[in-house]
């Protein structure tokens, strides 16, 4: 019982730090139905951005707190910028084409920004600074939960619920769903698609942002690659919790988290990812829509 | 009125570019073609013609970091050969060629090589790659040897006579790690991991049939961990479950220091014994404290020999740093290549492979010999442990 | 062109690249020594660089739609060099020396040369593969990779098993690479666009990380070694004739592959596929067999990558799993999407310049995936047509008035 409750709590961990990354995946395909492979690439430039602000900063002999707080700013306001640029370069002149287009162009940025930073910076695992410090009143819990853990739930959670605030309640999430809806219609009553569009791209990147620091903080190390592993599962996570759905994306990751945690530790982690792609293949069969999208019929 | 059929002209119309691109290429190729005809032309006497080694190994990618001490090895020890007047008058030159690690473009690698004539070849860096290069070499008479190519089928096969190596083969380093958890750390029960990839899984291979045949322990766990992956903890749960006093792993060291940080965070105090893809101080930078007590096998430490501390200072003048992976292994090869060619007063094949396999020469990695599988006498690996933040041999 | 207004633009657009790429291109920290490395110079070349590259890209922005605008009002011209090729008396020479050239290529130049012709032949026939199922059919398939996993791994495992020879497996490996194109594409029946390139890179994963996990089965990471190269009616031939042998073997599956898919997709069943890429309802409309229509798309994509891992194999005579991971997957999409999606000598010229252009500039191979990645995204954004934009079969009327008609 205590090894089921273990790898419960392994595949939650495992879970959250995907649903961090989905919750931008999911957003993005919520409003313009694209892949942002590229998505992937923005955590890992916001982690690198972290790890050189505060590596700069640690020289000059600043305090750990400001380092934390500002290293985690910067990297929000660089996958941010990011994010924003590779939608105007990337995807806007691509607004009225093929899907399949877009599809393709946002791999060869997903490809570009890896070698960027594989080019501009390094091949090697850097290690990245331990920004959480261990709660004392976590000590006794030791074995089960780390801190870190816990601001990753935290902070998933937070992000989960802002989101859903920010389309539910305000003027730009209002237009967000009509833009999702019906471009034509949305820009037709006065809304500025393109403005909406890179609101997205800023939002979804700058939570993709806090996932990089904090994961890569989690972790301990980061290189040029962790994006695209990371992205590709935090994808299917979207999917199999219906792409499009904040709530679902986090659900959907959770339950890829706990998949992949009961099947390694009750089967093998040799065939870990077989059984999570096949596991994505059947739901994809029988509910094409994923755990809580909506199926919708197809306009003709 | 007609019916115009565009479709099929404008098809045919674009073998005309085809040609133009084809063409194009003959031309560039062309250029290449003629290098090693106007050298001949400089050089008609065969006794002043320069010896040509390839140095092949990746130089570009994601890999590079661990081709790129190679050729700078290669570089120092011919820049010292040539200023004192090169072997008989000949001068020695370097052909450098990148393969980044991947077979097929190894092959591409190694036909270039040999048509461009080289004598004998240091590198690849590569198991894989090397495997795939070694036919081209064996079917054109070129002695080949690797500074860091590890895996035992290259020398145990038989299959490679052009093959040599100034490094151990996986299957020694795994029976160290076996032998030094069963009768050092006296371990009964012992989980085997690796990161499926060719180096780890096969050192993981190796661990695992040697402690079956072995009765002082057992495997309780024996799988594959998905490098990159964002979390270990059902691994390591698993290790906890399974009862095993011992870890032993095939694969690199940013996977390992995520499996030792999980452990040690769980307050697991498992014994960890790896391999040389761990022993890299990068290792003991990312696992800070929890670094601390792993174990990892790594090449005899010869840094104290005098051959390397010259090469290493050589290396620091000339590059302005620390040498990086493989660079004594690298500088051994090379050195060993040329006095064989020195000794036998030839370059072909059968005076060079004879020369390797007979001439004792001194090298930064000791005095060697090959033996006749191709193998390094002499080089072998020691266990070292994490000790205050310092890999720390153990005799 | 070079209004002050222009110039503006061009430097906001540099200043806020350099703002961009300030923390990764010019620090460089390296956590493991302590070390910070300033390289301002970057900053500068950046400055220039995106000052430069955003007046073309203008240009090209321009360019591209004033070319809408064009086809809206129906002077879709050819350009100058297509108009200027469809002379017969131009064409049919070119096939000649495009011929001539491919008989004397490996006689004349060295073996390496030789051998990347070779590698670049296998891109070509595997690409014109994946034409059919990306260009023709619309289906965007990521893991095509795994079908030339599969060849590749028939032919060795066939051989060192059961002793068969290259040509008895070359067929073989093309039926086991059509044979898995109906395994993936029936679940994927009924996918569509995103999903099914994300089922499909997640299908081609799955054979990798079977090839890596099953020891018993594929010899794991450490790959097979000592495949044999093919054989020329049992003569043991040099390492030279050998390549030439595989060369001409290329050349002939080249011509071969040419032929089929150019006649497939002038046929029924290419027509079909095309209707589906332009619009699946209207396609199901007018009666056309959704389900036997995807499917012949992936058999027949993965007969080609089958056949053409069959040659690798022989070739490379060494396989292992890393051969076979997405990224090689992303360059072959490279290979037709830079050379224009459903046209075939786009695809054919795609592949090579792809394949022998690093070959060429090894001195820049390590900006190759950099390259690769932004052509997919330049491609898509200025000419999403490729090189050489397929055309569509078109009947004219060349009456009096046919602008009347």
């Amino acid at each position: 019982m205590e090894y089921f409750l273990e790898l419960f709590l392994g595949g939650l961990t495992r879970g959250s730090i995907y649903a961090l990354i989905a919750l931008g995946y999911t957003m993005v395909y919520g409003i313009i139905e694209l892949i942002n492979f590229a998505h992937g690439e923005i955590y890992m430039i916001g982690a690198f951005t972290a790890l050189i602000v505060s590596g700069v900063l640690t020289l000059l002999g600043w305090n750990a707190l400001a380092i934390i707080v500002i290293a985690s700013i910067v990297a929000v306001i660089y996958s941010a910028a990011y994010g924003y640029t590779i939608e105007k370069i990337a995807y806007k002149p691509l607004r009225n084409a093929p899907r399949l287009s877009a599809l393709i162009s946002a791999i060869g940025m997903s490809l570009f920004l890896q070698n960027y930073v594989l080019l501009a910076q390094t091949s090697d695992f850097l290690p990245f600074p331990e920004l959480i410090p261990e709660f004392g009143f976590l000590e006794p819990y030791s074995n089960f939960i780390r801190s870190s853990e816990l601001v990753i739930f935290a902070v998933t959670a937070a992000v989960m619920l802002g989101l859903t605030f920010l389309i539910k309640f305000t003027r730009i999430g209002k237009a967000m769903r009509a833009t999702a809806q019906d471009k034509m219609m949305a820009s037709l009553v006065g809304i500025d698609v393109n403005r909406v569009i890179s609101v997205t791209f800023i939002v979804g990147s700058a939570t993709a942002a806090i996932g990089g620091v904090l994961i890569a903080s989690h972790i301990g190390q980061l290189n040029y690659y962790i994006g695209f592993i990371a992205g590709i599962k935090a994808f299917v996570a979207a999917v199999l919790g219906g792409i499009g759905s904040i709530p679902g994306a986090v659900l959907g990751s959770l339950v890829l988290g706990w998949t992949e945690s009961f099947f390694t530790g009750y089967v093998s982690s040799d065939y870990e990812d077989v059984f999570a792609f096949l596991f994505l293949v059947l739901i994809l069969i029988f509910r094409p829509a994923g755990i809580l999208g909506r199926s919708e019929t197809e306009k003709v | 009125m007609q019916i115009h059929h565009s479709r099929k002209k404008h098809f045919t119309a674009w073998i005309l570019v085809l040609a133009m691109v084809l063409a194009g290429s003959v031309l560039m190729s062309c250029g290449e073609a003629e290098k090693p005809a106007e050298t001949a032309k400089e050089a008609p006497a065969k006794a002043t013609e320069p010896i040509r080694m390839g140095v092949a190994g990746p130089h570009s990618g994601d890999l590079a970091s661990y081709g790129i001490p190679t050729v700078k090895a290669a570089e120092l020890v011919v820049e010292q050969r040539n200023a004192s007047g090169g072997i008989a008058g000949r001068k020695i030159e370097l052909v450098v060629e990148d393969d980044v690690c991947k077979p097929e473009i190894a092959t591409n690698t190694a036909t270039k090589l040999v048509a461009d004539e080289v004598d004998v070849v240091l590198g690849h860096i590569c198991s894989g790659a090397t495997k795939a290069a070694l036919g081209i070499y064996k079917e054109s008479k070129i002695p080949v040897m690797s500074p860091s190519a590890t895996n035992p089928g290259l020398t145990q096969s038989g299959d490679y006579p052009n093959f040599f190596r100034t490094i151990a083969s996986d299957d020694a380093q795994a029976r160290l790690e076996v032998d030094f958890a069963l009768a050092k750390l006296n371990l009964k029960k012992i989980a085997v991991l690796h990161d499926k990839g060719d180096y780890g899984k096969g050192l993981a291979e190796f661990a695992k049939s040697f402690l079956e045949q072995d009765a002082r322990g057992e495997v309780v766990l024996y799988e594959g961990i998905t490098p990159g992956a964002v979390d270990y903890s059902a691994v390591v749960q698993k290790i906890k479950n399974s009862g095993a006093d011992g870890v032993i792993f095939g694969g690199y060291h940013p996977e390992a220091s995520k499996i030792v940080t999980a452990m040690r965070k769980k307050g697991m105090d498992t014994f960890f014994i790896s391999d040389d893809g761990v022993k890299d101080d990068t290792f003991i930078k990312v696992a800070k404290e929890y670094a601390e007590g792993v174990y990892a096998t790594g090449p005899v430490d010869t840094t104290q020999n005098p051959m390397a501390v010259e090469a290493i200072e050589r290396h620091r003048k000339k590059y302005g740093e620390d040498p990086g992976a493989f660079f004594l292994n690298a500088y051994a090869a090379a050195v060993a290549l040329l006095n064989a060619i020195e000794k036998s007063n030839a370059t072909d094949f059968d005076s060079v492979t004879n020369a390797l396999r007979t001439e004792f020469v001194g090298t930064p990695l000791g005095i060697l010999r090959f033996d006749e599988r191709g193998d390094a006498i002499g080089v072998g690996f020691a266990m070292y442990q994490v000790q205050k933040g310092q890999y720390v041999e153990i005799k | 062109m070079f209004s002050i207004e222009e110039v503006k633009k061009s430097f906001l657009v540099s200043i806020w690249f350099m703002f961009l790429t300030f923390p990764i291109m010019v620090i460089r920290v390296n956590t493991i020594y302590k070390i910070v490395e300033w390289r301002w110079e970057r900053m500068f070349y950046i400055g220039i660089g995106t000052f430069v590259i955003s007046f073309i890209w203008r240009y090209l922005m321009r360019r591209k739609e004033m070319g809408v605008k064009k086809k809206e009002v129906g002077e879709d011209a050819l350009p100058l060099a297509q108009r200027l090729l469809q002379n017969r008396r131009v064409s049919y020479p070119a096939i000649a020396l495009v011929a001539v050239l491919a008989l004397i290529y490996p006689f004349v130049f060295s073996l390496y040369q030789a051998n990347i012709m070779i590698t670049a032949l296998i891109y070509v026939v595997i690409a014109l593969g994946l034409n059919i199922v990306v260009g023709l059919a619309g289906l965007l398939d990521l893991g095509y990779v795994a079908f030339y996993a599969v060849g590749a791994y028939a032919y060795a495992l066939l051989n060192y098993h059961f002793g068969l020879s290259f040509w008895v497996v070359l067929p073989i490996g093309a039926a086991i690479g059509a044979l898995f194109g109906i395994i993936l594409g029936f679940p994927v029946l009924r996918l569509r666009g995103d999903y099914l390139a994300i089922v499909t890179l997640g299908f081609g994963e799955i054979i990798r990380l079977i090839l890596e996990n099953w020891n018993e089965f594929s010899f794991g990471p450490s790959g097979i070694a000592n495949i044999p190269r093919p054989s020329f009616f049992g003569i043991d031939l040099s390492l030279a004739e050998t390549t030439r042998f595989v060369y001409f073997i290329m050349i002939g599956l080249t011509i071969f592959t040419i032929f089929v898919v150019n006649r497939l997709e002038n046929s029924r069943i290419g027509r079909a596929w095309i209707a589906l890429r332009e619009d699946e309802v209207a396609c199901q409309a007018m009666g056309i067999d959704k389900t036997k229509t995807k499917l012949t798309a992936f058999a027949l994509g993965a007969t080609w990558a089958g056949m053409g891992g069959v040659v690798f194999a022989a070739q490379t005579t060494f396989i292992n799993p890393a051969s076979f991971t997405i990224w090689e997957s992303v360059i072959i999409l490279c290979c037709v999407v830079l050379g224009g999606m459903g046209s075939i000598i786009g695809v054919i010229l795609g592949a090579l310049v792809i394949k022998l252009l690093p070959e060429y500039l090894r001195e820049f191979s390590q900006y190759r995936m950099l390259l690769f990645g932004a052509i997919l995204v330049i491609m898509m954004v200025f000419r999403p047509g490729g090189i050489i934009t397929s055309v569509r079969r078109t009947y004219q009327f060349k009456g009096k008035s046919n602008r009347h008609a």
